[in-house]
């Protein structure tokens, strides 16, 4: 393969994580010692915000204007709440701002701090602290023999690092006597507390966390029986308020019941975790009902471990997007009710985006929440994407003959001279949001492509031009008898291969044009053959293995993705049993077989120049390959459930996945860095389409929704309503005009795509607050509805003509 | 509602009787109930947990259905052995069984006895995934303007229709609802073709008569010519209308001529064409003007051969979701009942009526006489007229004489009493009476001829015929096959319908006028391709006189054929399609060629429609 010697293969390998980095967490893990006071606030306000606050809450405190009486999601809050009389916590706090430890409690702490490091043989730190906490040499010594009743009470309190403050810890160390004999235990968790409490700034969308220390930031709270009482006063508050709040602060509903619920599970109250559940989940927004399912079944403090649902709840903060002065509003509320217990959850687990402004309305709330993790922040869709197309090499149109016969007389001159515009305006000026043409080294024109692209302009001269009054035809692949369960498709660009994934691990390619399959020659045949003949291409293809169908056998288990490379001499698939494998179509063997991830591979694609792919599934990370590499060049990480589908930016400088988490994220394929994150639809998602022009990107869930979003702008931008049953595939027709989209409810729908964009007014202010304003006009873009007798539609295809190719297997 | 179900969820968990039997099946005695009641709550939430990873498995499984496999995956992922031999596509295998206080589901698993497994020849191998519907579109793509999907194609495609939503006389928009038609796409022709189509138009309009017999004769027979009828089509519609606005009655009769010839090639079809050739072949019928000097030149010709063709279109083509022939019928009828119409349209529009047949003539026509008839007399009897009013009205006299008559004839009885008829049909009553009294004779006369007739025609072996329509198969071609017992005269044909493939057409068609006057135009068309299979064709040539008998023999002289039969008009020796509907019960003595042929096609139907016949896996 030509290719570039430069770029992506020699890049070091990028975790695509957006705002941490390994330095910020090696800084922080080691700040703590060096100035005792500074880490005795840093280790509060860890300890307050449940080891998760990040660098960016910091910031936004300092923004915060200094007026604001109670500041924003900062640690002096939750202390000023939780030194509060009357709270239901087990009270005694010290208060943080104190610049001197309480002694006893400090004190017990501190030394087990030490106690940890010395066990670290870490003694240069140990003696720092010492120093620096002014004990004395020898406190260490009593205490250390001492561990069996210090050490574990210490243990047990630091596993519960949220519990705010160390005397509750301390009373409760005799409760948890029980736990005493196990001292070595102690102290591997005490390490883990340890750890998490200086990594977690840096640990939330990472790499996964124990979870025995994620779930331990759900020890004990306050008094079980009141969650209910909390919980109903939030909400009558919240029905209480004016309209216009209430909307917003009814996203808070979702997670703090979430939060409650888990910390009484946590927390071994489960009739009252079923009683507070019973009671309150109706309330919630139905979209959500998927996750309370799961989090109904789960009852037990040891089912927590080792749930993927739940551990992605903790990991990541619920993401919520309110007005200041809804905020404010909230912020009042709680702290005249003295209502510390939700208080901390919105501390701990949430994070609350606020903006200035109005707040927004129940519809526009609804339109962008549903995700697992709540709506994307702001930031998150702030990076400059380059959705433009790459400039397309030139290529000289031979001047051939043989194309005449097909053409009329007239035919010529009218094909020429739109040919000749377009390259001419494309190759004139560089379309600013387009990104560099090396950007990423791409492969190298080979003959035969510049042959296909030949051909491809040839064939869209002949395109037709659709529209809302010139609807498409539509061919219906149907695979009949498919009882090995067909489970994939796809159509080369060219519209002549149709390739089926099956369930029973097979890949199937059928030829849709008179023109056989063949296999290259055994190489002892082929020695034979006259290498200089001008029909070598020819002489090579063993005559006798033409066949309409070949199958491809090699994998142990349902193929669940299937992609042509651009060229037609590749097929890609992705199958159950972990792998994807590289098929050549020459010779009709697997080439290659990647492994990398460790679980059903859900969705792989060819880069729109080849060589490389993408590939996502189970294990929630998206990896980007090269067919000459048996590595990964880029894992994209960030997804908090099975990504489920992955396509290629139409420049290859992107690629953007579709989740089980409801969320699509694009990714730059440069760095590895998340760059958008869109968040909307209520349902895993399933299928994805790039708009020819790349500046849209088109989403279908199981919810039967299809989700237009501008990528440049990182907004939604329209909501296609109509589906009843997942959508398995979307696409665009070649010029853009009309998105089609094929559902399990075995229709085919057309929407006018064109108007979609167009009736768009991104002002700056939408695109600055991301504030949408869905028009609810889905019956006006749809422009037509085809039914299948019983064939669900797998896969759409736009031949370059316009014609667009369905395919489903029927299902009797 | 949702509330009650989320309380629900919240609560099932397995009974713990369940957890008992479970031990006790793995040889746990005494299992306590405190036991019980942990391990069925962490039991039910491990299933549930693994209910949810099926459901993802289902999910890009592309199905609506939890199967067993999906279970397996799911186990497979966190690790567990799957469940074996639970490998089920159709149902749960588990029995239900209840008794001794408890109830169970069970799994039956029967004793086998190996050698009936051996014994047993193997199950049928289960169709291959075959893929469905794909040359064949493109070939439509590219080739036929008006294309939709075939009928047995199940999505639909889409056609639409931009501004040219003629009277496309395509049944399928009311069955399916939401159809479009897609917009006319001109799709080339290869070279030859375009040489083909060229050469053939021009000696067809040409002045070289030979030459236009022998592109006629090739439009009539070639079997390759589907690509170019939409380009026959326009060409006809576009002649017409311009020739008809010039008077260029020469052309307008070769490209009726052309019409005719398409008609007769049975490898066309064309219905999907009829919104183009129906317009233009009625207005060769009921044009005011069809010649420049409309006195002297003979167009009522061509009106008469031109209202045929609409006769013979409406018996070929008239669906009861087309209607063609009523919504003819009643264009036409609007017109003769117009007093202003000129003779020349009423001419066209009684010979276009009169050529659907004898229950048309009955029911319009006739009730009709007394007001032509005074019309008439007021042109011939009145003192200024021009010339031409006068020959116009004189041929509509012949014409309504030479149709009403053999009508009347039948539906009469038998004393003619020129008095009754002048009292009943007015001027034309006594005329009327004469060509009547003329036509039973001839009748009589016929009828006595028949037999001689067909016994010359009993010669074709009925083997061939046979062997002929089983080849053709099950889509009912239009190929002839005759079958004659001398003693009762029996047509056989298959099934009507389009021919499914090129056959050589050995068609012979006898056309000619029911009526018995000498005057009416009788035309012998005999067309034939393949004069091995035409031993008939000596018969046909006999004189005009022998012909006539076949017309009494036609319409209902033969015990053998109802009376209700609707071809009247048309003797087809060979095969008439519109005559299979009375002769059918007949075709059980056919040898089993044909039977066995059409049960092939059933199976192959059955094959492809409900393959859950084939779907029992060879366990």
């Amino acid at each position: 393969m030509n290719f570039k010697k430069a770029g992506l293969d020699s890049c070091p390998l990028t975790l695509g994580s957006t705002d941490q980095s390994e330095g910020s967490i090696l800084r922080s893990r080691w700040f703590p010692f060096f100035n005792f006071a500074h880490a005795q606030f840093i280790f509060k306000m860890a300890a307050v915000q449940g080891g998760m606050v990040d660098a960016k809450d910091e910031l936004d405190i300092k923004s915060e204007p200094p007026s604001d009486g109670f500041g924003n999601s900062n640690a002096n809050d939750g202390r000023l709440l939780s030194s509060s009389p009357g709270a239901g916590t087990g009270g005694t706090a010290t208060g943080n701002n104190k610049p001197a430890p309480g002694p006893p409690e400090e004190q017990q702490t501190l030394l087990a701090v030490l106690q940890f490091l010395k066990k670290s043989k870490l003694a240069e730190s140990a003696e720092i602290l010492r120093r620096e906490a002014g004990l004395p040499e020898d406190a260490l010594d009593p205490k250390g023999t001492d561990a069996s009743g210090s050490g574990p009470g210490l243990a047990a309190g630091s596993g519960q690092v949220d519990g705010v403050d160390a005397s509750s810890l301390l009373s409760r160390v005799t409760v948890s006597s029980s736990a005493a004999a196990q001292a070595p235990k102690k102290d591997s968790s005490l390490a883990a507390c340890f750890y998490s409490l200086s990594a977690s700034p840096a640990a939330a969308g990472e790499d996964q966390p124990d979870v025995s220390v994620v779930l331990s930031a759900y020890s004990q709270q306050g008094d079980p029986s009141l969650y209910d009482a909390y919980y109903s006063g939030l909400k009558r508050f919240i029905e209480s308020v004016l309209d216009c709040h209430r909307a917003e602060l009814s996203q808070l509903f979702y997670p703090l019941f979430v939060h409650m619920y888990l910390e009484l599970v946590y927390n071994n109250n489960e009739s009252v975790a079923k009683a507070f559940f019973e009671k309150f989940s109706g309330d919630q927004e139905c979209y959500y009902e998927q996750d309370l399912r799961i989090l109904s079944s789960l009852t037990k403090k040891e089912h927590m471990k080792g749930n993927e649902t739940l551990l992605d709840f903790r990991t990541s903060k619920f993401v919520l997007r309110i007005s200041r002065d809804s905020y404010q509003l909230l912020k009042r509320h709680l702290q005249e009710r003295q209502n510390n217990q939700i208080w901390n959850i919105i501390q701990e687990h949430l994070y609350i985006d606020i903006f200035d402004g109005m707040p927004r309305s129940k519809s526009q709330i609804d339109a962008m929440s549903g995700s697992l993790a709540g709506e994307a922040r702001r930031e998150a869709n702030k990076a400059k994407v380059f959705y433009g197309l790459l400039k397309e090499p030139e290529i000289e149109l031979p001047l051939d003959d043989e194309d005449e016969e097909a053409e009329n007389e007239e035919g010529k001159p009218k094909k020429k001279k739109p040919k000749k515009d377009s390259m001419g305006s494309k190759s004139k000026k560089q379309d600013p949001n387009a990104p560099l043409q090396t950007r990423i080294p791409l492969p190298e024109l080979k003959d035969s492509d510049k042959l296909d692209k030949i051909m491809y302009m040839k064939e869209s001269t002949k395109r037709i031009r659709l529209g809302s009054d010139n609807l498409p035809s539509i061919c219906f692949y149907t695979f009949l008898n498919a009882y090995q369960g067909l489970t994939a498709v796809d159509v080369t660009d060219d519209s002549s291969l149709i390739a089926g994934g099956f369930a029973d691990s097979t890949v199937r390619v059928w030829s849709v044009t008179p023109k056989k399959l063949r296999k290259v020659k055994s190489a002892a045949d082929l020695n034979l053959i006259d290498k200089e003949s001008d029909d070598v291409l020819e002489r090579i293809m063993d005559e006798k293995t033409a066949s309409e169908l070949k199958i491809l056998y090699g994998h142990s288990g349902p193929v669940y993705g299937i992609s042509f490379s651009p060229d037609r001499n590749y097929l890609l698939s992705s199958s159950e049993d972990g792998t994807i494998r590289l098929w050549s179509l020459q010779t009709f063997t697997c080439l290659v077989g990647y492994k990398g991830h460790n679980y059903p591979v859900w969705d792989t694609q060819f880069s729109p120049y080849g060589y490389y792919f993408v590939s996502g599934g189970h294990d929630r990370v998206a990896r980007l390959w090269a067919t000459d590499h048996y590595q990964p060049l880029r894992i994209f990480a960030g997804h908090l459930a099975d990504i489920t589908c992955t396509r290629f930016h139409p420049n290859s400088n992107y690629v953007a996945t579709g989740s089980s988490d409801r969320t699509i994220r694009l990714w730059d394929v440069l760095n590895g860095n998340c760059v958008r994150i869109f968040t909307g639809h209520k349902g895993p998602i399933h299928a994805l389409a790039f708009s020819p022009n790349g500046k849209f990107l088109a989403s279908g869930a199981t919810d039967g929704r299809v989700l237009l979003w501008d990528i440049g702008h990182g907004l939604m931008v329209g909501e296609l309503k109509g589906h009843t049953d997942t959508i398995y595939s979307l696409r665009f027709s070649r010029d853009g005009e009309i998105l089609a989209s094929g559902s399990m409810d075995n229709t085919v729908r057309l929407w006018d795509a064109m108007k979609a964009f167009d009736d768009l007014e991104t002002d700056d202010f939408t695109a600055a607050t991301g504030h949408i304003h869905l028009q609810d006009n889905s019956q006006e873009l749809l422009l037509g509805t085809y039914m299948t007798k019983s064939t669900p539609v797998l896969h759409l295809h736009f031949t370059r003509r316009n014609l667009l190719l369905a395919a489903g297997a029927y299902n009797p | 509602m949702a509330e009650e179900r989320r309380q629900k969820q919240c609560s099932v968990v397995l009974p713990t009787e369940s957890m008992k039997a479970m031990a006790e099946s793995v040889g746990v005695g005494q299992l306590q109930e405190d036991s019980c009641v942990a391990l069925s709550e962490e039991v039910s939430y491990r299933i549930k947990e693994i209910a949810q990873d099926a459901l993802k498995f289902m999910h890009h499984g592309k199905r609506r259905k939890l199967t067993t496999s999906d279970i397996d995956n799911a186990l497979k992922l966190k690790n567990v052995e799957p469940l074996y031999g639970f490998q089920s596509q159709e149902f749960i295998p588990f029995r239900f069984a209840s008794g001794g206080g408890r109830e169970l589901h069970f799994y039956e698993e029967k004793e086998v006895d190996l050698s009936d497994i051996i014994n047993t020849p193997l199950p049928r191998v289960p169709l291959d995934v075959s893929l469905k519907a794909s040359k064949e579109q493109q070939k439509t793509e590219s080739t036929e303007p008006l294309k939709v999907v075939k009928p047995g194609q199940e999505e639909k495609g889409t056609i639409q229709g931009k501004g040219q939503s003629t009277t496309t006389p395509d049944g399928k928009g009311k069955e399916k609802g939401l159809i479009r038609l897609k917009p006319r796409s001109t799709h080339e022709l290869s070279v030859e073709q375009q040489l083909y189509y060229k050469e053939i138009t021009e000696a067809c309009v040409g002045s070289c008569e030979a030459k236009r017999a022998e592109a006629l004769q090739s439009i009539a027979t070639d079997p390759g010519l589907y690509q170019m009828l939409p380009r026959f089509s326009t060409f006809i519609s576009e002649g017409v209308r311009v020739n008809v606005v010039q008077n260029n009655l020469a052309l307008l009769i070769y490209l009726m001529r052309m019409v005719k010839a398409l008609m007769d090639n049975p490898t066309l079809y064309l219905e999907k064409y009829l919104h183009e050739l129906i317009p233009a072949v009625v207005t060769c019928i009921v044009s005011k003007q069809l010649c420049l000097r409309p006195d002297v030149d003979n167009h009522w010709a061509l009106r008469d051969f031109a209202a045929r063709l609409m006769a013979q279109s409406c018996k070929t083509f008239s669906t009861t979701t087309n209607n063609i022939q009523s919504r003819v019928t009643k264009t036409l009828t609007k017109s003769l009942f117009d007093d202003k119409t000129q003779w020349t349209t009423r001419y066209g529009c009684i010979a276009g009526l009169a050529e659907l047949g004898a229950d048309v003539i009955k029911t319009l026509i006739l009730p009709r006489l007394t007001v032509e008839g005074a019309r008439i007399k007021a042109v011939m009897e009145g003192p200024v007229v021009s010339n031409i009013d006068k020959i116009g009205a004189e041929h509509v006299q012949t014409l309504l004489l030479k149709h009403c008559a053999s009508v009347i004839a039948k539906i009469r009885p038998q004393p003619d009493n020129v008095e009754q008829y002048r009292a009943e049909y007015g001027y034309l009553g006594p005329m009327l009476c004469s060509h009547v009294v003329k036509a039973r004779t001839q009748a009589t006369l016929q009828a006595q001829q028949v037999n001689r007739t067909t016994l010359t025609i009993t010669q074709p072996r009925p083997t061939l015929s046979v062997s002929q329509s089983g080849l053709t198969g099950s889509g009912g071609p239009r190929t002839p096959s005759i079958i004659k017992v001398p003693s009762s005269l029996t047509l056989m044909s298959p099934r009507p319908g389009t021919p499914s493939q090129p056959s050589p057409p050995a068609t012979k068609y006898i056309v000619m006028g029911t009526s018995a006057g000498a005057a009416s135009t009788q035309q012998v068309i005999t067309l034939s391709s393949s004069q091995s299979a035409s031993p008939v064709t000596s018969t046909v040539p006999s004189a005009t006189s022998t012909l006539q008998p076949l017309v009494k023999l036609e319409s209902g002289g033969t015990p053998g054929l109802t009376a209700s039969r609707p071809l009247q008009k048309y003797i087809v020796v060979s095969l008439p399609s519109s005559a299979s509907s009375s002769l059918e019960p007949k075709s059980s003595v056919l040898p089993t060629s044909i039977s066995s042929a059409s049960l092939d096609g059933g199976i192959k139907l059955e094959r492809s429609e409900s393959p859950g016949v084939s779907t029992q896996s060879p366990h």
